[in-house]
């Protein structure tokens, strides 16, 4: 069982990829990239299970995070071309 | 009973595994961003909801079991706000990813 959810999302993982390598726009590509993210945080869980590791699941939590952080801060570059835009009033 | 419960477990990975698997199949053969991006919520929300419960069910009372909340948590959170931004920041950027249907794409 833990086995075909391995296959499973690996094969999830190559086919997110596919998109990010054709994706005609650039936020389809950004949208497989967080899809892969969020794919790869399932893998490291199941992983564990898998070689019967629990502290792989350490792992999995600050790759959550990254991802999510990583995401927001490729968006954010894109939509004010800098990582330090502030809003106008804010100090 | 340990039985059951690993049957049960067993049929919430599963059925995880296939959405995501779906999922990502949308994410392929959908026609245009704002439909990829439908598809691609599939695996952010209910295929990781079936994997992660499907896992705490077969580690029992451990501490495994509140990682794997914490972890189901913070992508239940993160995922969407994600997505949300990216969705925000392409909307601003050109109208036409929300509004039209993209005739550019090649699968």
């Amino acid at each position: 069982m833990i086995t075909a959810a391995l296959v499973a999302i690996m094969t999830v993982m190559v086919m997110v990829l596919l998109r990010a390598w054709l994706g005609p726009t650039l936020y389809d590509r950004i949208l497989a990239i967080n899809t892969f993210g969020t794919a790869t945080v399932i893998a490291i869980a199941v992983l564990g299970f898998y070689m019967g590791r629990p502290a792989f699941m350490d792992i999995a939590l600050v790759y959550s995070l990254i991802n999510f952080i990583g995401t927001v801060a490729v968006l954010k570059l894109y939509r004010f071309n800098s990582l330090d835009h502030r809003e106008e009033g804010e100090s | 009973m340990a039985i059951v419960l690993d049957w049960f477990s067993s049929v919430l990975v599963l059925i995880g595994s296939v959405f995501c698997l779906i999922g990502a199949l949308g994410i392929i053969k959908m026609p245009s961003f704002i439909t990829r991006v439908h598809a691609a919520s599939l695996i952010d929300s209910f295929g990781a909801i079936m994997i992660i419960s499907g896992l705490i069910i077969q580690a029992g009372f451990t501490l495994t079991t509140i990682k794997l909340i914490m972890i189901l948590l913070f992508l239940l959170i993160t995922g969407p706000t994600a997505v949300h931004a990216l969705v925000n920041t392409a909307y601003h950027e050109d109208e036409h990813y929300i509004t039209e249907e993209d005739t550019s794409s090649n699968t």
